[in-house]
């Protein structure tokens, strides 16, 4: 879910505390033997959080990814066997694909739901911010609840919520989650509602900072809607969505608790992504060292990726 | 383009609003109005009638989806007495535990981190630096399946966390994000600030509480409500930290809830319900670190 903020490139510095006299360069104090003392004791807790359930766990992971694991027998070092294991698994290959469509729907969908919605509901009036605190709920709300909403609306009866609702539109009713050819689409219909909102808030704030006389004098000029929007609305949008939504693409990755709560993987292991895969071997037929293959598979991608967008968005930026 | 840069208003209903949207919304009644009225009322519906239909069902009897209506048809607290059978407040209350207890953790944590991070300089900052960045990128999901050993037997001290609340207050007090915006938010703080009182001879534990941190509130505001967010979302935390489904958390017993075929979704939905409280209470008080928080990072291209 997109409740995982991605990393801003300049956090809340704008609400600052003014400098008095204008930009000082910043004075670290390097101080006496208390002082430093202290320092450290400050990182203790953070340092000792870090080592416990991150660096441990991350080791010990990698470590895992090469050993047969069985309990009370001893691990067997198996070299690269497990991550064999996991590329040769068809079952891992299909977890994949569904992954990677699924990401791209829910991040595509997310964001052009969340500018359509930013579109409507720009603007000072009291009403639309009411309406915009209202649609930000499902952002707001834990992913299992949305996950546990979408359940009963999606139950595949005719007479089930959503499927009324196509009744009267006159569509057939669907079996939704508990259909082969359904299921991965409507989570990615949950992933687009829950994440739309919070991309619907950042292109808000975009759209706040595009300099109105454009648009007069487009107006002026005799521009249709659509040209305002593609020559002066998207260009303004187009640098803080880029990182943004790379990011979270990168993110739906390992989108797990949806699915998991939505469908399982099922049916027929439909909606299998690379993360409930990763879960079943793991944590149900307790196959570990194959499961943590998957698993530094997955971190290694992922820090590609990411490092590759930062990398990119400085060169830009450095352009 | 800051958000909050100046520009001029038009005053509203003047002819010059109509350039104040992307879309130029007129203010004026007419069919475009019309059209955008019809237009927020479906998207209202959409993100918002989900909503009523999940806090109706909680209080209506029902016995199958196919019940579920926008208004209780019979009302009734039937869900929650069944709910509460099946062990609702226990899972709420590790829920607020954890939610509690991992955020103000996560804060103190984040904040005596940041302090050390931004407002001095030490040898070995660099090293730490990295390392904090290096958490924020790497997401706990992947590290479940070694953090669910570790929690079971924690290296040199080997006890086991796994069933206590600690198992989940523990691994989310470190978040790289947390101190990440709050090291940023200290860095832009002048030193000059601190230069009285180190005058005065204020310690460090003093100069952190009671000179620097009052003016950081903004930045308390956005860790506050995405920490307590990333914390109640936690998921497969949960479930690996727990012994047995009694040490759940709300959201994670919501599918033992479900899978109990004895009760109705009107259990589930009182309990779905319960599960949502609390976020909607902590986003109504602040809403503004909110969108400041999502805001921040976005227009900053």
């Amino acid at each position: 879910m997109t409740s995982t903020p991605t990393k801003p490139t300049q956090p809340v510095s704008a609400q600052a505390p003014p400098r008095p006299h204008g930009p000082v360069p910043r004075r670290r104090v390097r101080g006496n033997r208390s002082q430093l003392l202290a320092i450290w004791l400050f990182l203790v807790p953070a340092a000792l959080l870090g080592l416990y359930f991150k660096s441990i766990p991350m080791a010990e992971g990698i470590r895992l990814s090469f050993f047969k694991v069985q309990p009370f027998l001893g691990d067997v070092f198996v070299g690269v066997d497990n991550y064999l294991a996991v590329l040769t698994d068809a079952r891992f290959m299909e977890a994949l694909g569904h992954t990677v469509i699924l990401g791209a729907t829910q991040t595509l969908g997310a964001l052009v739901v969340g500018f359509l919605l930013a579109l409507l509901l720009e603007g000072q009036a009291r009403s639309l911010w009411i309406l915009r605190t209202t649609i930000f709920l499902p952002v707001v709300t834990a992913l299992a609840v949305v996950g546990e909403i979408w359940r009963i609306l999606y139950f595949p009866t005719a007479d089930g919520p959503l499927n009324s609702i196509l009744g009267w539109l006159g569509l057939g009713p669907l079996q939704f989650l508990n259909g082969t050819d359904t299921a991965l689409w409507s989570i990615a219909v949950v992933g687009i509602w829950s994440g739309a909102p919070y991309n619907m808030v950042i292109i808000l704030a975009g759209l706040t900072g595009v300099d109105r006389s454009l648009y007069e004098s487009a107006g002026v000029d005799g521009a249709t809607i659509w040209q305002r929007l593609r020559y002066i609305t998207l260009p303004a949008l187009r640098p803080s969505l880029v990182i943004v939504l790379t990011l979270a693409a990168i993110r739906s990755l390992r989108s797990f608790t949806e699915v998991y709560v939505l469908t399982g993987g099922g049916p027929a292991g439909s909606t299998e992504v690379w993360m409930t895969r990763m879960y079943s071997l793991g944590f149900q037929r307790n196959d570990i060292g194959v499961a943590s293959a998957a698993a530094v598979l997955l971190l290694v991608v992922t820090l590609l990726l990411t490092v590759g967008t930062q990398v990119l968005a400085k060169r830009k930026a450095a352009r | 383009m800051s958000p909050t840069r100046t520009r001029p208003y038009p005053p509203s209903g003047s002819a010059g609003a109509r350039f104040d949207t992307a879309l130029g919304w007129s203010p004026r009644l007419g069919p475009n109005m019309v059209l955008r009225a019809v237009l927020c009322v479906l998207v209202f519906c959409i993100f918002a009638l989900p909503f009523a239909a999940i806090i109706s069902g909680a209080f209506d009897r029902n016995s199958s989806p196919t019940d579920i209506s926008l208004l209780p048809k019979t009302f009734t607290l039937q869900n929650f007495e069944a709910a509460a059978q099946q062990g609702l407040w226990g899972y709420l209350l590790n829920s607020l535990v954890v939610a509690g207890g991992g955020l103000l953790l996560q804060m103190t944590v984040s904040v005596f981190a940041a302090y050390s991070l931004s407002r001095r300089k030490f040898r070995g900052q660099a090293l730490v630096l990295l390392l904090v960045l290096m958490t924020m990128m790497l997401p706990e999901e992947i590290i479940g399946i070694p953090l669910s050993l570790v929690l079971g037997d924690l290296p040199l001290l080997g006890i086991s966390l796994r069933g206590t609340v600690l198992a989940v207050i523990l691994p989310v007090g470190i978040w790289g994000f947390s101190i990440f915006i709050m090291s940023e938010f200290m860095k832009e703080i002048p030193a000059e600030i601190e230069e009285a009182a180190r005058l005065d001879g204020v310690g460090e534990f003093r100069m952190l509480f009671t000179i620097i941190l009052p003016l950081c509130k903004p930045a308390l505001g956005v860790i506050g409500i995405f920490g307590f967010m990333m914390v109640w979302d936690q998921y497969l935390l949960p479930l690996i930290a727990a012994n047995d489904p009694g040490d759940y958390t709300l959201t994670v017993a919501l599918s033992v809830l479900r899978n109990d075929t004895t009760v109705g979704p009107g259990v589930l939905l009182a309990g779905a319900l319960m599960a949502m409280v609390p976020s909607l209470l902590v986003y109504l008080f602040l809403q503004r670190s909110m969108i400041r928080g999502i805001t921040s990072g976005a227009t900053k291209g």
